[in-house]
């Protein structure tokens, strides 16, 4: 059996793949704005001063991020209902993906807020700003330069993370592949095919991705975005996807 | 305020006795001040000396350890409780900061946001001005210290001495009982330290009360009504500029002045 071209061109065009495709996507995306949400509060909780606080948001951070996502899925999606909790598939899946997303935003949330200088919150705190109107108006939208690099390179390491929900048999673009593959056995041509989604919309994610950064990238100088893009050499967004 | 009468003033703010430390380091030792309404004190001594702490518990940027700070007759920080004192909740914290305005040395002007934008933040944002109203005051601010068209400029494109301005004109605009102003021209070229000065010493003539951390003895001649000199976390100095200059008390004082002026 060697390289079938009308079967490769079948599985590019085939409706069954384009479904698992579109999965991937919408999984992605749901699983990365609860997961954003999520690490959102943890960060907030983990710089708390109460340190129960703060001790549940660190074990929660270090719990997740010290164990393989995978396990995490196997015990979310088989385990559980051991102890009576059952979830579907995809209840599964979202969980699974958005919790540990979660855990590793808060991170990168909480070096985006500390990386915000000492003296801005006692200007804000001077005025008379509560916490909430400090972070709001002051620290937030100065953490946000520092976040959304980090950000989208985790959304773009979603696309492809997602593919593990496959295992709980989650029918993703992988998952779909391998179904593909155990009907006809051409290997080969299918999970090529889904290299090549997997490469379009991860090369999608980059250009969006560019367009974002630049334009969090501006100096705080007030001018507009062109004339900052035109300013820079190298976009370390542009090179991203083709290093991963 | 001009024209004080010989009848005793109400103090504005009236520091009791206060103690702080960070861990083993006691950085204020049992100060005591009382600053009128009107009054310009600049408040001078040695890196170290404890005088950023001192300003910074008054607004509450720091806790006190031991001791009292009342603006007005209002205690700072702390409430009656059944007899007892204990810790304002954030909300009155807020509030109570809200009284008193503070100039940086490092500016702290937010980057992010317009010159306007950082006058008319805390108006709108935390006393619920209207918009028309804050920008209004704003620009009227940002003539008084001599930048009514920087407006749109952000604080990135503004020099150090412009920025400080900016910053001044911030913290009036919420209308402020008070200012504390942090070693303000410490950060500045020396070409640009006159342009703060001027429209602090304005501020002075204006009758506002005015605590001034600062180096700047020139500022001292012209606009305190009283120097202090900090060391080691005492007040060890305390008197009308002349006296201070012509005929200090402490050792510390001596030593000070021996080494600022020429
Ligand atoms: N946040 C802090 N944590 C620990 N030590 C501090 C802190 N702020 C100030 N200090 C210490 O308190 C002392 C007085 O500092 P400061 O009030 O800044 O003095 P000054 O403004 O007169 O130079 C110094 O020894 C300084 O190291
Ligand atoms: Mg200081």
């Amino acid at each position: 059996m060697t390289w079938s071209w009308p079967d490769f061109l079948e599985y590019l065009v085939s409706p069954y793949m384009m479904r698992g495709a579109w999965t991937t996507v919408w999984l992605s995306v749901v699983s990365m704005v609860i997961g954003i949400s999520l690490g959102f509060v943890a960060a907030l909780m983990k710089m708390s001063h109460n340190r129960v606080v703060s001790g549940i948001a660190g074990f929660y951070i270090w719990l997740w991020r010290g164990t393989p996502l995978l396990v995490q899925l196997v015990i979310i999606y088989a385990g559980l209902p051991q102890l009576g909790i059952r979830l579907g598939v995809i209840e599964s899946a979202i969980l699974g993906l958005a919790v540990n997303e979660g855990a590793y935003f808060a991170e990168i949330m909480r070096s985006g807020i500390t990386a915000v200088d000492k003296g801005q919150h006692d200007a804000a705190r001077a005025l008379g700003m509560t916490y909430r109107k400090m972070m709001q108006i002051v620290i937030l939208p100065q953490a946000t330069r520092v976040i959304v690099p980090p950000l989208g390179n985790q959304f773009l390491g979603m696309l492809k993370t997602s593919s593990l929900a496959s295992v709980i048999s989650m029918e993703e673009l992988l998952r779909s592949a391998q179904q593909l593959a155990q009907i006809e056995f051409r290997v080969l041509e299918v999970y090529f095919v889904a290299a090549i989604y997997y490469l379009a919309m991860t090369t999608a994610w980059g250009f969006v991705q560019r367009r974002i950064e630049s334009h969090y990238d501006r100096p705080f100088d007030g001018r507009d975005s062109a004339a900052a893009a035109a300013q820079r050499t190298v976009d370390p967004a542009a090179t991203e996807v083709i290093s991963r | 305020m001009t024209g004080q009468s010989s009848a005793p003033v109400r103090p504005l703010i009236r520091i009791q006795r206060v103690r702080k430390s960070f861990g083993d380091n006691l950085v204020l030792r049992d100060v005591s001040l009382n600053v009128a309404p009107g009054e310009v004190v600049v408040i001078a001594g040695r890196s170290g000396s404890g005088k950023s702490t001192l300003l910074r518990c008054i607004n509450n940027l720091e806790t006190i350890d031991a001791g009292s700070i009342y603006t007005g007759d209002e205690l700072i920080g702390y409430r009656q409780l059944g007899g007892k004192l204990v810790p304002m909740r954030e909300a009155e914290v807020a509030r109570q900061r809200q009284e008193l305005g503070m100039v940086f040395q490092q500016f702290n002007l937010f980057p992010h946001l317009s010159v306007l934008d950082n006058i008319t933040a805390a108006p709108i944002h935390v006393r619920g001005e209207a918009r028309s109203s804050a920008e209004a005051y704003g620009r009227e601010l940002l003539s008084r210290v001599g930048l009514p068209e920087k407006a749109h400029a952000y604080p990135k494109q503004l020099s150090g001495g412009q920025q400080q301005r900016v910053a001044i004109a911030r913290a009036l605009a919420m209308r402020p009982r008070a200012m504390l102003f942090d070693e303000p021209t410490s950060a500045l070229d020396p070409e640009m330290i006159s342009e703060v000065l001027d429209v602090m010493i304005d501020l002075s003539r204006q009758g506002m009360t005015m605590i001034v951390v600062t180096h700047e003895m020139g500022f001292a001649r012209a606009a305190a009504d009283r120097v202090i000199l900090m060391h080691q976390g005492e007040i060890v100095e305390n008197a009308p500029p002349e006296e201070f200059f012509t005929a200090p008390k402490s050792e510390a004082t001596k030593q000070f002045l021996s080494k600022i002026l020429p």
